[in-house]
């Protein structure tokens, strides 16, 4: 099944080429839907079998590269067609086929009735092969080819709905804003990449791994690599200062926002990082700007959640705080845990998005939980898989989200110190709070909308047996990866599969001393019972007392106005960069250079040689003795030739 | 003795009128007697290093150039006397259609 | 010292380039085809003197008798009309070709005289005399160059249909 991997990459494209192609032909929804779910799941069941092969194999082997074939040959830079499958890559493989598969699943019953609907697969089946690239991916090249193309993906299905409008603008609008910003982090990873390629001679991981672990570079220039890196990584996946369009690509349809915008694309920052954990751990100073940048983007994204009143921003902006999480732990040097909360994200994140999608389509595209209230009634199915999600992400155990948000939070006290994981903590609080407020406001509690004329039902099945799955996995995904303290000799199993892929990297950072079992198990519970009390609290004020949130919003209008308005960011890029640009493009480029230089130079060109041609014309006479005499001007020349060389 | 060069400076210098028919007069018949007047210069000169050089290719190639002068000038004329039909006119400066 | 060949030279050589300019310049065509016919004499004379038998008589009847004959017999089909003076009309290019003609006679005045011409040429009279004969001439066309003899013959040929089809009045 290793050899096979390429399969996993290219059953995706098949499935895009056959939707692309055929779709618009094919009349039966179903055929669409499951030549698209269909392709993944293979890849799913090639993947799981390439994991037990994996498994079978000793520690020091658990690394296979499948060349395809050589695809760039140029001076010292050899890049190929190839794809490396060890223990980083088959985790996330499993992750993205196994997330997308049931994604794809429960699209068949969302999409339904859409008039683009092949086109919807056709994407999805896209992206699943750019991003299957960047995971598989051997050398730089290929990874940034992936990487691309799920930035490309992801603009294609932001505005899969062409002709809707969106807040003040259209789809297309937040499909440009997602693509535009990405570019801007993607140039940062490109700049990395160069630096790479100039220091180490090679764009290809082995090699590259290899000599950063043997010779002995400067911290300055392995500096520079990490910190152009990193900004390629808060492009994608959306912290500060280019979160910016995550929110906005809500616009897209809800199974896009499951997808690529809570468990596959926006993970690929982390992935990337995970990756180059050397380079990252040869440079400390910008371990602790990515921890940092992670847990002010987490705490930062939690507080704009808890006002935001439409469900999908709510959750956007819970990914963002989620993905601030993942990136506190890389900073702290805790790759593995960071990877372990990508998978256990993944599960409760699609499942919140999901259910949201499950919500939305029973309210006929209503959003706003303001006009929610009291669906537990009438979805059953979606508010226990919601409850269980919801539970999942405030981290109580023991679901999974418990034991990888704990694990992060442990090292951030172990490694960086109290500062950080207080913060995380307070987050943590908020995430529980707005979590339950959303839940509340949905589900439990009075209608707040017209019984008689909206009726709400539940989805079909098709819909609703992915949300069942998913929940299972948020609750049993935690097991694998159970902290030393509990599960005794045997260690962390998650940790201790990917151990071999941050080995060097961890020889490389200083461990900041010891730490007791006890401080460890009393932090585990001040957590956990920090997060029991903001769930209750938000029942209280959104069940019962109902007076307390408007009463706290009306003394600080201040606050929750800055809050409501996500701190006025999208305002202040707009002013500081995107009209400066815009204006400068307008009076410079266009108005000078386009139409004066550019289209002056051509123009100029033509009527010069217009000029020149009109003048040159005239030496055809149209009488022989015009032409007569200058052959015999010829004949004198030639005679001087002549005379010069007798 | 008549040395070589009397007979080649004269054999120029009827080349030498003869370009200068061509280039100068407008009535086509008259340009095509400066041709004729060319080609006999050109004879003139192979004659003269046939007698010179004691080889009798020279005077060979003048009986070809003058069997090609005969031809040209049977055909030239009659071309002169179609167009003669069409434009009324032998200036040569008037047949002048193509042109820019 | 003066022997027959220089006077006759020096009064064929005249003749030849008196009549070769008159040709050029006058107005009416019909005293220049007639000047050339003088030309043509005066050249048949020249090639005598280099003992050039053949080519002289060949010179007089073929241009002397049967090219002029045709020039003076379309000159006087087509009556064209007299040309005004030389130098009216257009008399920058008229200028320009004046000078290129003298500046190209020069040019071939330097190269015969200061050109690589062996200094050592002389005329072979008894040789020259030999080759000028019509027998000599014949044994080379009908033999080395019969070839060329009869693609002359072609040439010919074609020449003739050319003309007749060029030249006659459509009947429709």
């Amino acid at each position: 099944m290793i050899q096979l991997i390429y399969l996993t990459v290219l059953l995706p494209f098949a499935g895009f080429l056959l939707n692309g192609i055929f779709g618009s032909k094919i009349k039966n929804e179903k055929v669409i839907g499951w030549i698209g779910s269909g392709t993944i799941g293979l890849s799913f069941l090639i993947v799981v079998g390439a994991f037990f092969e994996t498994l079978a194999f000793p520690v020091e082997q658990r690394q296979h590269i499948i060349t395809l074939f050589n695809w760039l040959s140029v001076g010292s830079l050899n890049v190929s067609i190839a794809y490396q499958v060890d223990q980083l890559s088959l985790t996330m493989a499993l992750i993205v086929t196994g997330v997308g598969f049931i994604i794809h699943v429960y699209s068949i019953g969302y999409m339904h009735g859409d008039k683009g609907f092949w086109r919807f697969f056709a994407y999805l089946n896209l992206f699943i092969f750019a991003m299957m690239n960047l995971i598989l991916a051997d050398n730089f090249v290929l990874l940034f080819l992936g990487w691309e193309g799920v930035g490309l993906c992801s603009y294609l299905l932001i505005g899969f709905w062409y002709d809707r409008k969106f807040e003040k603008s259209t789809t297309s609008d937040a499909a440009k804003k997602a693509f535009i910003v990405n570019r801007i982090g993607d140039f940062g990873f490109l700049l990395g990449m160069f630096l790479i390629f100039l220091t180490f001679n090679s764009l290809n991981f082995n090699e590259v791994f290899t000599r950063a672990n043997a010779l002995n570079i400067s911290t300055t220039v392995y500096s520079f690599i990490a910190i152009f890196l990193f900004i390629g990584a808060t492009g994608k996946s959306a912290q500060i200062p280019l979160f910016v369009w995550l929110p906005d690509a809500m616009a897209g349809p809800t199974p896009v926002s499951a997808l690529i915008h809570a468990a596959t694309m926006v993970t690929a920052g982390v992935y990337m990082v995970a990756r180059c954990s050397i380079i990252f751990a040869s440079a400390p100073a910008i371990m602790t700007v990515v921890a940092v940048i992670g847990l002010v983007t987490a705490l930062f994204a939690a507080t704009i959640g808890l006002v935001q009143n439409d469900i999908k921003k709510v959750l956007a902006y819970s990914t963002v705080s989620q993905l601030g999480y993942m990136f506190l732990a890389m900073g702290v040097g805790a790759f593995s845990a960071g990877i372990f909360h990508v998978m256990t994200h993944a599960f409760f994140k699609a499942l919140l998005f999901l259910g949201a999608g499950s919500v939305i389509h029973g309210m006929h595209d209503q959003q706003d939980i303001q006009k929610y209230g009291g669906l537990k009634k009438y979805m059953p199915t979606t508010y226990k898989t919601f409850l269980v999600a919801a539970i999942a992400i405030s981290g109580i155990p023991p679901l999974s989200g418990f034991f990888s948000k704990d694990e992060i939070l442990w090292s951030a006290y172990a490694n960086a110190g109290f500062i950080y994981w207080f913060i995380g903590v307070v987050t943590a609080l908020l995430t529980a709070f707005y979590m339950f407020r959303l839940l509340n406001l949905t589900f439990e509690g009075k209608h707040r909308f017209d019984v008689q004329h909206i009726h709400p039902h539940e989805s079909p099945n098709l819909m609703t047996i992915p949300l069942i799955v998913l929940a299972v996995l948020s609750v049993l995904g935690g097991f694998i990866g159970i902290p030393e303290i509990f599960s005794g000799e045997h260690g962390n199993n998650f940790h201790g599969w990917l151990e071999p892929i941050f080995a060097n990297a961890q020889v490389r950072l200083a461990q900041y001393g010891s730490h007791t079992h006890f401080e460890e198990i009393l932090l585990m519970v001040l957590s956990v019972v920090g997060a029991a009390a903001s769930i209750f609290f938000a029942r209280h004020v959104y069940l019962k007392n109902q007076k307390i949130a408007e009463h706290t919003a009306s003394k600080f209008k201040g606050i929750y106005k800055i809050l409501f308005n996500k701190y006025y960011v999208d305002e202040a890029y707009d002013k500081a960069i995107v009209q400066p640009i815009y204006k400068t493009s307008e009076s410079l480029l266009w108005k000078i250079t386009d139409v004066k230089l550019i289209d002056g130079l051509v123009n100029g060109t033509a009527s010069v040689i217009d000029f020149v041609s009109g003048k040159i014309r005239k030496i055809q006479t149209g009488v022989a003795q015009t032409y007569a005499v200058v052959m015999m001007l010829g004949i004198v020349a030639a005679l001087f030739w002549i005379i010069y060389s007798l | 003795m008549i040395p070589i060069e009397f007979y080649l400076v004269l054999s120029a210098f009827m080349f030498i009128t003869g370009v200068v028919g061509v280039l100068t007069r407008k009535n086509a018949i008259i340009v095509f007697m400066s041709i004729e007047l060319m080609l006999n210069a050109a004879n003139l000169s192979f004659v003269t290093f046939s007698s010179f050089l004691g080889n009798n290719i020279g005077q060979l190639f003048v009986f070809f150039v003058m069997t090609v002068a005969a031809a040209e000038s049977a055909v030239g004329l009659a071309i002169i006397i179609a167009l003669f039909r069409n434009k009324l006119t032998i200036n040569i400066d008037e047949i002048n259609i193509l042109k820019w | 010292m003066i022997t027959l060949q220089i006077i006759l030279f020096s009064v064929f050589a005249f003749i030849a380039v008196v009549t070769s300019i008159l040709v050029v310049t006058r107005k009416n065509p019909i005293i220049s085809a007639l000047f050339l016919v003088l030309n043509f004499a005066a050249l048949a004379g020249i090639y005598l003197l280099l003992n050039a038998q053949f080519i002289a008589v060949v010179q007089v009847i073929v241009y002397a008798g049967a090219i002029m004959v045709l020039f003076l017999f379309v000159i006087m089909l087509l009556r064209p009309e007299y040309e005004k003076n030389f130098f009216e009309e257009n008399p920058k290019m008229k200028w320009l070709a004046l000078t290129v003609g003298v500046v190209v006679f020069f040019q071939l005045i330097y190269t015969i005289f200061f050109g690589k011409l062996s200094a050592a040429i002389h005329q072979n009279m008894a040789k020259s005399v030999e080759i000028g004969t019509i027998e000599s001439i014949g044994r080379g066309l009908f033999t080395t160059y019969l070839i060329p003899f009869e693609a002359a013959g072609f040439l010919l040929l074609a020449a003739a249909i050319g003309a007749l089809v060029l030249a006659k009045k459509h009947f429709d």
